[in-house]
């Protein structure tokens, strides 16, 4: 079996079966990157390219990362530093680094769509690190690996994402994700910070967070965005940290054996307090070291499909 | 020179009826008999012979943007598509808000145009929506409205002053609904499919606030308003309620509101970006029954014409708007007039008569006295759509590829064939 398209876009073109292919082959990759040598061929000869007009720390290095593993040359781009700057538009840009015989580009934008808009022009496999408010599935991949490593299946599992979900795209990946592994998704926001019509979505929207992480397998906090807050949708830090952190007291409400997670960066003291960002049941930091597993996967799938 | 056009079906929307007869021009207008025989005969066997549609709202983007389109190819493409006069909004740059540009439209229209371009006149000085611009001497100019079109009248106080003044030039504003604190930032209709795509919505109350607003503006001083590219369920209800207690409100909508709803905006599509946005099936449905129940007085294009290179960029950076003029009648006949929701006088009325009556112009039906400007139509055989033979400089419709009935097969302006050329 292989990917279906040249490009990963988003969860929501993806099917569970490529979901799982993504997930089995990440198995393999963490073996690697648990080696002393960190070293494969699986992109030997290959040009990976990464595209970032967003900041970035972990989706980035890691991509990086993964690249280099597998022995790909790799470059990197970003906003600031090139003829973006110079207003050169998206699709110049790409086109330039796709007639540098790039094979795989990895690209982060701030706008919704801008990879769908890019993919169909280039020849290159484009990759989506995160796209506006859209979708962010590399990250929901990750997430995805790390809970079934801890759950053992996703089939059932109870999903508690918690935060600013008017503009995170990693919920909206996830919610995708976890609806065609067969999660329950449940979500809480303040409302001002809930799309429309996310109660006709499988998400379950629950009018609290601690009615959201009662009884879940998994707690995940999202960074309150404060780059894309537009307007002013809570009173202040504090009272957001109040009403809507996942203190350790809201965390107990959770399954004993609960797992919480973060895309991150976290907000310390915002979205949750340091003991429990740094709590026993905080897996946040094996949530990157799977990041790399995961692109890993993800790099060697998309290459293995142009190689035919 | 003396016409006759003869074997047509003569679509009449003020009587709304259909006859077999011919139509004869003198000197560019309708006659009842010609003073001699006819110079030429123009065989309308097998076609629909209406007035020539009038179009209350559009954008030729001259002067300012005539990379987009400009008189010349915009009313190049309004009568490929039937239409023979255009009202032209003002937001071209140096906006319309002085009699100098009014001129130089009606100038240029004259001498290159294909058919009539009625301008519209601002209704705030650099549409800033802070002081009125000189209306009267606009009106002297030939405005035939008053609009800041593509940005709302920011305060009622703004929009009283206005619909008072114009008033006393006989002018009606045309007012752009939009409350912008709600709109701000939003990129398509809010609701599931922005909420999929993650792109920032547009609440259908963003319209219909402003529209409560100014038709309780227009009830509170007695005096008409007109409502442009009308989109949403709730608009038309409100405008409904208030024609019943008998304030003086007439609307508009655009093919796009009665065809497409937001599913058009997956994958991204730039073609189905425009402002107000593509809505529900829910809300086509209430512009349909608005439509039929004569809640909607009118139907215009907001043909709203892009550069390639305001269109195939990121959703959220794309310019609003699709071009309208060569596919709004096919799209009324094929989605109003075929399902039955109109007969093709009530939908001739809307596309012409009442525009006309709007904007003060005697145009709009097929009788002794008129100005000769007349639309040819095969109503039988299907076309395709195709966007790459329109007229106007710009290709960003959503129509492309659509099966259609209602083409377009001659215009006169005048008593003159403009179309075809």
């Amino acid at each position: 079996m292989q990917l279906r398209s040249k490009d990963l876009l988003g969860i929501k073109e993806l099917s569970a079966e490529e979901i799982n292919l993504i997930l089995d082959t990440a198995e393999t990759m963490k073996h690697v990157l648990s080696a002393s040598s960190k070293k494969t061929a699986h992109l030997q000869g290959k040009s990976v390219v990464t595209l970032f007009y967003e900041n970035s720390t972990r989706t980035r290095l890691s991509f990086e990362m993964a690249s280099k593993f597998m022995g790909a040359s790799s470059a990197n781009i970003s906003s600031s530093g090139s003829s973006i700057n110079k207003g050169e538009s998206l699709v110049d840009t790409a086109r330039t680094i796709d007639v540098m015989a790039t094979d795989i580009l990895i690209m982060r934008h701030s706008q919704s769509g801008a990879p769908h808009m890019v993919a169909p022009l280039i020849k290159a496999s484009v990759v989506n690190a995160g796209d506006g408010m859209n979708e962010h599935p590399t990250q929901a991949l990750l997430d995805l690996f790390t809970m079934r490593h801890h759950k053992g299946s996703l089939q059932g599992l109870e999903v508690a994402i918690v935060g600013d979900l008017l503009h995170s795209r990693v919920a909206r990946s996830n919610l995708w994700a976890l609806e065609k592994m067969g999660a329950k998704v449940r979500m809480a926001a303040p409302s001002t910070m809930l799309p429309k019509d996310l109660d006709k979505t499988p998400a379950i929207v629950c009018p609290t967070v601690q009615d959201a992480v009662r009884g879940a397998d998994v707690v995940m906090g999202l960074r309150v965005q404060l780059e894309r807050q537009q307007k002013a949708l809570y009173p202040s830090i504090r009272e957001y940290a109040r009403f809507f952190a996942i203190d350790d007291k809201t965390l107990q409400l959770a399954k004993p054996d609960a797992i919480l997670m973060h895309p991150g960066p976290c907000n310390h003291g915002v979205e949750m307090p340091s003991s429990v960002y740094d709590g026993p049941q905080s897996v946040i930091n094996e949530q990157v070291t799977n990041g790399v597993a995961v692109r890993m996967a993800i790099l060697y799938l998309l290459s293995a499909r142009r190689n035919g | 020179m003396k016409i006759k056009i003869s074997g047509g079906r003569v679509v009449d929307p003020v009587g709304l009826k259909e006859n077999e007869q011919d139509i004869l021009i003198e000197k560019g207008v309708i006659v009842e008999t010609l003073t001699g025989e006819p110079d030429q005969v123009i065989d309308a066997t097998g076609l629909a012979v209406l007035p020539g549609l009038v179009d209350p709202h559009t954008h030729l983007r001259d002067p300012g943007f005539e990379y987009r389109e400009d008189i010349v190819s915009g009313t190049r493409a309004a009568v490929r598509g039937g239409i023979t006069a255009v009202a032209a909004m003002p937001n071209t740059k140096p906006v319309v808000d002085n009699p100098a540009i009014v001129r130089y439209i009606k100038d240029k229209a004259e001498r290159e145009g294909s058919c009539k371009v009625l301008p519209v006149g601002a209704v705030s000085k650099n549409q800033d929506g802070k002081e009125l611009a000189e209306i009267g001497l606009m009106a002297e100019a030939g405005i035939v409205a008053i609009s800041d079109d593509g940005k709302p009248v920011l305060t009622a106080d703004l929009m009283k002053k206005a619909i008072q003044y114009a008033a006393q030039f006989n002018l009606t504003v045309i007012s752009h609904c939009e409350e912008p604190s709600l709109a701000e930032g939003g990129h398509m209709n809010e609701g599931l499919v922005s909420l999929g795509l993650g792109l920032r919505g547009i609440p259908t109350i963003a319209e219909e606030i402003m529209v409560a607003r100014d038709i309780l503006v227009a009830e509170y001083v007695g005096l008409p308003v007109h409502l442009a590219h009308l989109s949403t369920a709730g608009s038309i209800e409100l405008v409904r309620q208030a024609k019943a207690r008998g304030v003086k409100v007439t609307c508009e909508t655009c093919p796009h509101y009665f065809t497409l709803t937001e599913e058009a905006c997956r994958d991204f599509n730039t073609s189905a970006k425009m402002n107000p946005p593509l809505r529900t099936q829910k809300d086509v449905d209430a512009i349909i029954a608005g439509l039929k129940d004569g809640t909607i007085d009118m139907i215009g294009t907001d043909h709203a014409p892009h550069h390639a290179d305001e269109k195939q960029i990121e959703f959220g950076l794309a310019n609003n708007g699709i071009i309208g003029f060569e596919s709004s009648f096919a799209l009324g006949y094929t989605y109003l007039v075929l399902p039955g929701h109109l007969t093709l006088p009530e939908l001739v009325a809307k596309m012409s008569t009442r525009p006309a009556e709007l904007l003060n112009q005697k145009m709009g039906r097929l009788e002794p006295g008129y100005p000769a400007d007349i639309t040819l139509v095969e109503l039988s055989k299907p076309f395709m759509f195709d966007k790459n033979a329109s007229a106007s400089k710009a290709r960003n419709t959503p129509y492309h590829g659509w099966m259609l009935r209602g083409q377009v097969k001659m215009t006169l302006c005048d008593g003159k064939v403009v179309f075809p050329w």
